[in-house]
């Protein structure tokens, strides 16, 4: 720990300015995962500028059913909205399936969209690590990588996504409001994150000084019938070895649509678009479920001690694809 | 009020609320770090990240530049302690122990580097602020060498010795050659368990202050006077000029048995800055500098006659120890003495690895040996098609077969009874995966549990107030095992008072000396001397002429009004060396399995248990049950992870260190066995600290082999495994 900088920002604008006139400055929202990485020296901003009076706190209707919500509604609030629950209860589903009660309290929305990886190297400044450091190297790669990414990674990065939220909301093709000093713009969820290719210390399209002000999730009927399976080590606070948001729109036994993201085995939530269209008017049956599976991780690249990851990331899908049909 | 000295009260065995649990939830329970001193200075460790080699040079210009920095200690300007021969940790064999056993290096007495995370400096400031970030500008030059990390290929060696607790390097009854070769059926297998941290609540802190050469210590400790005495040694005073202080330790688990660094530091950086030094180590230093079960690899051999009867057992156990010193996972202890059979041999071997040094983790040796023994009997129970539960019985130890001595008491085929039928193990069919509940496939496991009863000399202070009210003073420690409680509970009784008209004092080394809270023997050997000195102030005030039915405090007012005191020393008698004194306990667990994602479900376990007299239901059960979860994690979440490369400690943190959270418990549903045990100490208790945990790896690995058909040998029963 060391000596930084803390201003509160009053408005958006505010937060905008304080943050944009300091390049190494993080905006603190819930605090969960910053708090916890300047703890261990992983994050050393010189400025934080704290969020935590901006009124970006509701779930907000928007045009033909979606829901826009605010970038610090707390996730705990937003698992339990009535819309979310009746509408997305894959969003629901997966922000219960996050950390702790104690944490969900505090996390937020954007600052969920934001939080950084769990891998072990990332988090100990003793161990060699591109996404910190760029140019180190990477620790996992030969290192204990059993909780490590099978989609999306490269020779410079293993490192999975922890976002739950994330999964469900890019199954949802949510929207990122943004805005900077120059205004606002939106970012499609599935685009938000970055793979890690050569530059693993870059992880998402914001640029240094944009505000995430909401997340929007434009309407999709049939997700009144989506779910999330999410398969961990112990029952309950405990990051996600796999998981599957899926929304199934089936009519006569027959898949109309279909949206798959996967969470726990890729470096960014992980839309499976491939899997999703060789469902589309197939009918929903264990057979249909498997190929989506064998699709869905057809490009996955296993590491030492993450193998297992890949059969079982199909498992849960076909799981989780096998319980939306029963209920859609 | 007037209190009948003469009736017959009956407090012990009650479950009896805690009496410091109002303390303990309002947070007025005060620990090690949380006492007010005044102008307190703040130290936090500087550790080192590099595995083996040396500490060449710690650049700390700039952290001495941050305000408020008052000392900053490294191997070049540590004081010298007189009591520590520093520079030959090197050196092997009997003569470098007692230098080995100070762990040389990780009080700054050289420079060399044994582990990654060892403790290599101290930062002292005005603040901890300032301590962390002169921290974060500290640069170190190391001298690196390649480190020794993997156990499997790493030399195995003979240990230079075995702690008491494991018994002889070889034990050998009988032929066990001639034994296998007489078997009808034979299991042969290796298991392991990996390395594993205790991680209490309340992490390690002292709060060190001198007052010219008298120290003081408020410590996080399971044993003061064990802390007194190794710090009194290194620092060269007597132990009179040690005061070791923890009225309340956060768990301990073994982790806090004795001294580390940290306790050694703190007094060296006290003295120093002349000002009280505070050291807390943070969640990360709990991995390496304060201990941890080793990871073991065990190969069990059975051999049995179609009727189940044992030929011949062995069971080899190589542990893992650091570079600094021996210290070996005593899992054969009960494989010497759980079932009878003519053959039985078991040897211990070691592997020196960089990592920290192990120590006592709860059920140190029984909870991993038991995982191995009690795993293999079950692969033999199928290898034969026998239950069991009958092949156990078949070769029940009617005598111990390591020394031929007859037992204190042994209830071990009650337990079996009991739990069976609590349990419904009448409805396991024996055949794996034939039991299902929906898509879960259900397991039923069992396992026997067996801990050492041991008692030890403890001393203990009675005193009558005026008021009739008494005082009990003995130097123990309140771990959370319920000692404030149990001890006012066994004086009450003796006194013939309620308890609340009892006080106990514990945690001070100015206090009459008891043995560490470690082992199970606190509630045995504490216990028995506040029982004989409650029961010695009886008769001295009977003899003083209490009359019948009077009250103390009648009978102090009308001689005298002065308190009355006695002090004994209670020593366990001859029957030590007459009996075999071990509780002994069955674990019945049932799982579900998810057959598709391999998820494990445990809904129950049931246990039935018998440890001698309970004190208090409520906190004996609370000790099983602890034990239990702990057996949990062990079986399926628990392990630390060591990068192959580095050493470092990669999960250093609770959140990926996975322990049980309340969703992985089910019911835990404790019985105990009326056992009354006449030889074992004078209060006939055995204690229950440590057997909760024994055999409860080894019954859930057996329930999800009967659920799944998959028999896991290798600790914790990942996903990975059974998927």
């Amino acid at each position: 720990m060391y000596p930084f900088q803390f201003e509160s920002a009053a408005s958006e604008q505010d937060a905008i300015a304080l943050l944009g006139a300091n390049p190494d400055a993080r905006f603190l929202a819930g605090g969960t995962t910053l708090v916890d990485l300047m703890k261990h020296d992983v994050e050393r901003p010189a400025r934080v500028v704290d969020i935590n009076q901006l009124s970006l706190t509701t779930v907000e209707e928007i045009d033909g059913g979606g829901l826009r919500i605010g970038a610090m509604v707390r996730n705990s609030d937003l698992a339990n909205h009535p819309l979310v629950r009746e509408r997305y209860p894959v969003l629901s589903q997966a922000l219960l399936a996050g950390a702790s009660p104690q944490l969900r309290n505090m996390a937020t929305t954007g600052g969920n969209l934001l939080q950084r990886a769990r891998c072990q190297y990332f988090r100990d400044v003793a161990n060699a690590c591109n996404k910190r450091e760029p140019g180190s190297g990477c620790s996992a790669l030969h290192g204990i990588n059993r909780i490590h990414a099978v989609l999306g990674t490269s020779e410079q990065c293993i490192a999975t996504h922890p976002s739950d939220m994330a999964v469900a909301l890019a199954a949802l093709d949510a929207i990122v409001r943004v805005r900077g000093a120059g205004g606002e713009r939106t970012i499609p969820l599935v685009d938000f994150h970055l793979m890690p290719h050569d530059r693993p210390d870059r992880e998402t399209r914001l640029e240094h000084g944009e505000l995430i002000v909401s997340v929007d999730v434009p309407p999709l009927p049939f997700a009144k019938r989506s779910l999330y399976i999410k398969v961990r080590d112990r029952a309950s606070y405990a990051f996600t070895l796999a998981s599957a948001a899926v929304a199934l729109d089936v009519r006569d036994g027959v898949i109309r649509a279909a949206r798959i993201a996967l969470g726990g085995v890729a470096t960014k939530p992980w839309r499976v678009p491939d899997a999703e269209s060789a469902l589309e008017n197939t009918s929903a049956d264990g057979a249909a479920f498997g190929r989506a599976a064998e699709l869905a991780l057809s490009g996955a690249v296993a590491r030492e001690h993450n193998a297992f990851k890949i059969e079982l990331a199909k498992r849960t899908l076909i799981r989780a694809l096998t319980r939306a049909a029963a209920i859609a | 009020m007037s209190i009948d000295t003469t009736r017959r009260a009956e407090s012990v065995g009650e479950p009896l609320d805690r009496v410091d649990g109002r303390l303990k939830v309002t947070g007025a329970a005060t620990y090690a770090a949380e006492y007010p001193l005044h102008d307190v200075a703040h130290a936090v460790l500087i550790t080192s990240s590099i595995a083996k080699g040396r500490v060449r040079r710690i650049e700390t210009a700039a952290a001495e530049r941050v305000p408020g920095i008052l000392a900053i200690l490294t191997p070049q300007n540590a004081p010298r302690l007189p009591g520590v021969q520093a520079g030959n940790t090197g050196a092997r064999g009997p003569a470098a122990r007692g230098a080995a056993s100070m762990r040389v290096p990780t009080i700054l007495q050289n420079d060399e580097v044994h582990y990654n995370g060892q403790p290599i400096g101290l930062i002292v400031a005005d603040t901890l602020d300032h301590a962390l970030a002169a921290h974060d500008v500290i640069r170190v030059d190391y001298a690196a060498e390649h480190p020794v990390l993997d156990m499997d290929t790493a030399p195995r060696n003979p240990p230079e010795s075995v702690h008491p607790l494991g018994g002889a390097r070889t034990f050998r009854l009988g032929d066990v050659d001639a034994g296998l070769g007489a078997a009808e059926v034979k299991v042969d297998h290796t298991y392991t368990t990996p390395l594993e941290n205790h991680n209490p609540m309340e992490v390690h802190n002292t709060l060190a202050a001198w007052e010219g050469d008298r120290l003081t210590l408020y410590e996080s400790t399971q044993g003061i006077f064990s802390v007194r005495n190794t710090v009194a040694r290194q620092f060269g005073i007597a132990p009179e000029n040690v005061r070791v202080i923890a009225h309340f330790t956060g768990g301990g688990f073994g982790s806090k048995g004795g001294a580390w660094s940290h306790e050694t530091l703190a007094a060296m950086a006290a003295k120093r800055v002349g000002r009280p030094v505070k050291l807390m180590l943070t969640r990360r230093q709990m991995f390496g500098p304060t201990g941890g079960r080793p990871r073991t690899v065990q190969h069990v051999t059975l051999g049995a006659k179609r009727d189940g009867t044992l030929t011949a057992i062995r069971h080899y156990s190589t542990s893992n120890t650091s570079t600094l010193e021996d210290w070996i996972e005593p899992a054969l202890s009960q494989t010497r003495m759980l079932y009878a059979s003519p053959n039985i041999e078991t040897q211990y071997d070691v592997v020196r690895i960089n990592v920290g040094s192990p120590t006592f983790m709860r059920a140190p040796g029984e909870s991993t040996g038991t995982f191995a023994l009690e795993s293999a009997m079950d692969e033999l129970a199928y290898a034969l098609g026998m239950d069991p539960i009958q092949l156990r019985l078949a070769n029940y130890a009617e005598v111990d077969p390591e020394n031929n001595h007859p037992w204190s008491s042994k209830s071990l085929r009650e337990c079996y009874r009991v739990g069976a039928e609590k349990f419904g193990w009448g409805r396991r069919n024996m055949a794996p995966r034939t039991m299902r509940d929906g898509r879960w496939l259900v397991g039923y496991g069992l396992a026997t549990a067996t801990y050492p009863a041991r008692t030890a000399p403890a001393s203990t202070t009675a005193r009558l107030l005026p008021d009739g009210r008494a005082v009990i003073v003995a130097g123990t420690q309140e771990i959370g095992c319920g000692t404030y409680t149990v001890m006012s509970q066994i004086a009450a009784d003796a006194l013939g008072v309620p308890p609340d008209r009892v006080t106990f004092e514990l945690g001070e080394t100015t206090m009459p000396e008891t043995p560490a809270s470690t082992g199970s023997v606190t509630a045995a050997s504490t216990g028995s001397a506040v029982y004989q000195a409650a029961n010695a102030l009886k008769q001295k005030v009977v003899s003083m002429g209490l009359r019948p039915g009077e009250s103390y405090e009648s009978f102090i007012k009308r001689s005298g009004g002065q308190p009355i005191e006695v002090t004994i020393s209670a020593r366990p008698g001859p029957e030590q060396q007459q009996y075999s004194m071990h509780s002994f306990g069955a674990v019945f667990t049932e799982v579900r399995v998810d057959p598709d994602l391999a998820l494990v479900r445990i809904p129950r376990i049931v246990t039935a248990h018998a440890v001698g007299k309970v004190l208090n239901l409520k906190t004996a059960t609370s000790q099983i049950q602890g034990g239990v979860i702990w057996g949990i994690g062990m079986a399926l979440l628990e392990e630390t992870q060591i990068d192959p490369n580095n050493g470092r400690y990669l999960n250093a943190d609770l959140a990926e260190y996975k322990v049980p959270v309340n969703a992985d418990v089910g019911t835990i549903d404790v019985h105990f066995i009326d056992e009354h045990d006449p030889h074992v100490n004078a209060i006939g208790v055995k204690g229950a600290g440590e057997i909760g945990i024994t055999g409860v790896a080894a019954s859930i690995a057996n329930a999800v082999y009967h659920a799944t058909g998959k028999r896991v040998r290798d600790l914790p029963i990942r996903i990975e495994k059974i998927l």
